[in-house]
């Protein structure tokens, strides 16, 4: 029996810039940077759609339930929920409903990222101190007021907390958007017979790669929209 | 008010309703059946005797775990015990690779492995060398095999091969009976498969160079969805196999094409064991194998599919039906 060749850092490399041949395609040549950048972008691309539709539903509904005070339960029982959800049955209802394709996968990967969103908004919001909100109202701002320009700046760190936890749910999880017809970065992994040890590995390490990004470039964009005076000074 | 008292007798009924659901649930899938003895060995013509002296050996049939696989196991398995072994079973391989780890390690005495994954996946051979014939695939193998210890029974009559589906109403409209008579229609029509099958010689990308089909377009889709993209019209043709259940059961809907320039390899079964094992249980052991999977044509083991994956039979059911059915055991 052919010993099954175990991966290697270095075969993961090469097999992300130069085509390997692999054994059950007939010659044809798998993986490279063409390849491993296809997929990369398109796995960017249903990332952020995920997360921007993730982003519609849980934040103005975050921010209004978070001003207002009222559906903790609701918001809490959500979050919990969310965490316990089976990403691969929830694809494959929602595919036997809709279908297959990128319209089937970015919904599905948003209802991950709902709920962390959702929860952290919600809590930053009742975090803020409510004097605070009072000085704003016998200011005489309109309630949307207090919620852009108090409450919601002074959320920022959660809701971002959130929003990077959701990002990084998605990412990982648009992995098995293969089995629903978006090519992703989960080609590699879930094809190891065509892809072989060092293809997996290489979409291991990519998915890694491109989560650490995500979420640095999330928390640039947090560190932008914490306005100086929240920002720890350091003496 | 809950008194201490009553709290913690709460807490040991709740207890001790975790451990029985646990065991439960243990007893359910480790499917330990372990009997011994003699079954009815009635005058019926091939009907599996007993023989007192297999008593004294254990043997553990194991399988992969999917509905096919298992139910390949649960025949074997009961085959033996009627023929007097000592049968456990493990019905929960995860792929080839793990199946054979087992059966080397001694933790199962033989699983039902495809003829063509052995040569192609353990053996390395390219898919367009795995011969046609059942029997030359099966040779092949089992000389390799044999330089490890191992041992390959004879094959089953079924084969189970990836084959290019459709609806009866696109195969009428286009008049399609064989995959080459896609040629000149397939660039109208999208195709759906297994995310791997896009590259593989012995799918798409087989189907594309010796057939020199151009697909409209190409999906990959998990296998467990290949019949529902063809229902809901998003697929004009699907990659199915030829034991699928609905195929039979639904075969007023679905219709498959002949692989006439035999890009997908066939795949028999061959039941892959030690030979240790195999001298140890003494011939009945391969014997009662073959014996019982002469019924096992295409027809059958389609019929035996449905029962399991459509009408929700266990496997270890639909095994005993076919046993009964076939008069291998009395019932």
């Amino acid at each position: 029996m052919n010993p099954l060749p175990l991966a290697s850092f270095d075969g993961a490399i090469e097999f992300i810039f130069v085509p390997q041949s692999s054994n059950v395609t007939g010659g044809n040549k798998v993986g490279g940077f063409e390849k491993s950048l296809e997929l990369l972008l398109k796995h960017l691309e249903v990332t952020a759609l995920a997360l921007a539709i993730a982003l519609v539903i849980a934040l103005p509904l975050g921010l209004y339930l978070g001003h207002r005070g009222k559906g903790e339960l609701f918001a809490v029982g959500i979050g919990n929920a969310g965490r316990a959800i089976p990403e691969l049955a929830v694809i494959a209802l929602v595919a036997v409903l809709i279908g297959v394709g990128l319209k089937t996968v970015a919904p599905a990967l948003a209802i991950l990222g709902i709920a962390p969103i959702l929860v952290n908004t919600f809590v930053g919001v009742r975090q803020v101190d409510p004097a605070s909100v009072e000085a704003a109202r016998g200011m005489g701002m309109s309630e949307l007021d207090i919620i852009r320009k108090v409450e919601l700046p002074l959320a920022v760190p959660t809701v971002m907390g959130g929003v990077r936890g959701a990002a990084i749910v998605i990412v990982a999880t648009a992995t098995i958007a293969p089995l629903a017809g978006v090519e992703t970065l989960g080609d590699f992994i879930l094809n190891r017979n065509v892809y072989g040890e060092n293809g997996l590995l290489a979409g291991a390490i990519l998915v890694a790669l491109l989560a650490l990004a995500l979420e640095g470039l999330l928390a640039l964009l947090q560190r932008r929209l914490t306005s100086d005076g929240l920002k720890v000074k350091t003496a | 008010m809950r008194t201490d008292k009553t709290r913690v007798r709460v807490l040991l009924a709740a207890l001790a309703a975790l451990a029985l659901t646990l065991g439960v649930a243990a007893c359910g899938s480790s499917d330990d059946s372990t009997t011994s003895g003699s079954t009815e060995s009635g005058g019926e013509a091939g009907a599996i005797q007993s023989n007192p002296d297999n008593g004294k050996v254990s043997l553990t049939i194991g399988s992969k775990n999917f509905p096919e696989q298992e139910i390949l196991g649960e025949i074997y398995a009961q085959a033996l015990t009627a023929a007097g072994y000592k049968v456990k079973s493990a019905l929960n391989l995860g792929s080839e690779t793990v199946a054979q780890k087992a059966v080397k390690s001694g933790q199962i005495s033989g699983y039902p492995e495809y003829a063509s994954t052995a040569l192609t996946s353990f053996f390395g051979l390219e898919p367009e060398e795995v011969p046609a014939d059942a029997t030359e695939a099966w040779e092949k193998a089992n000389e390799e095999f044999e330089k490890e210890g191992l041992q390959a029974f004879e094959p089953t009559p079924f084969a189970s091969a990836n084959a290019v589906g459709t609806t009866t109403e696109t195969a009428e409209k286009y008049d399609l009976k064989t995959v080459s008579d896609l040629e000149g229609v397939s660039e109208k029509l999208s195709l759906y498969g297994s995310p791997e099958c896009r590259q593989r010689i012995d799918c798409l990308a087989g189907l594309e160079k010796l057939y020199g089909l151009k697909f409209k377009s190409f999906t990959p889709v998990d296998i467990g969805l290949r019949y529902t993209v063809l229902e809901k019209g998003q697929a004009d043709l699907s990659i199915l196999f030829t034991t699928d259940p609905q195929l039979s059961a639904e075969s007023d809907k679905f219709v498959i094409l002949e692989d006439d320039k035999k890009v997908f390899p066939a795949g028999n079964v061959i039941f892959v064991t030690t030979q240790k094992v195999a001298e140890e249980a003494g011939p009945d052991y391969e014997e009662t194998i073959l014996q019982v999977q002469e019924g096992l044509d295409l027809k059958v083991v389609q019929e035996l599919d449905a029962r399991v994956e459509l009408e929700k039979e266990t496997p270890r059911q639909a095994a005993t039906a076919y046993l009964e059915s076939a008069g291998y055991i009395g019932s």
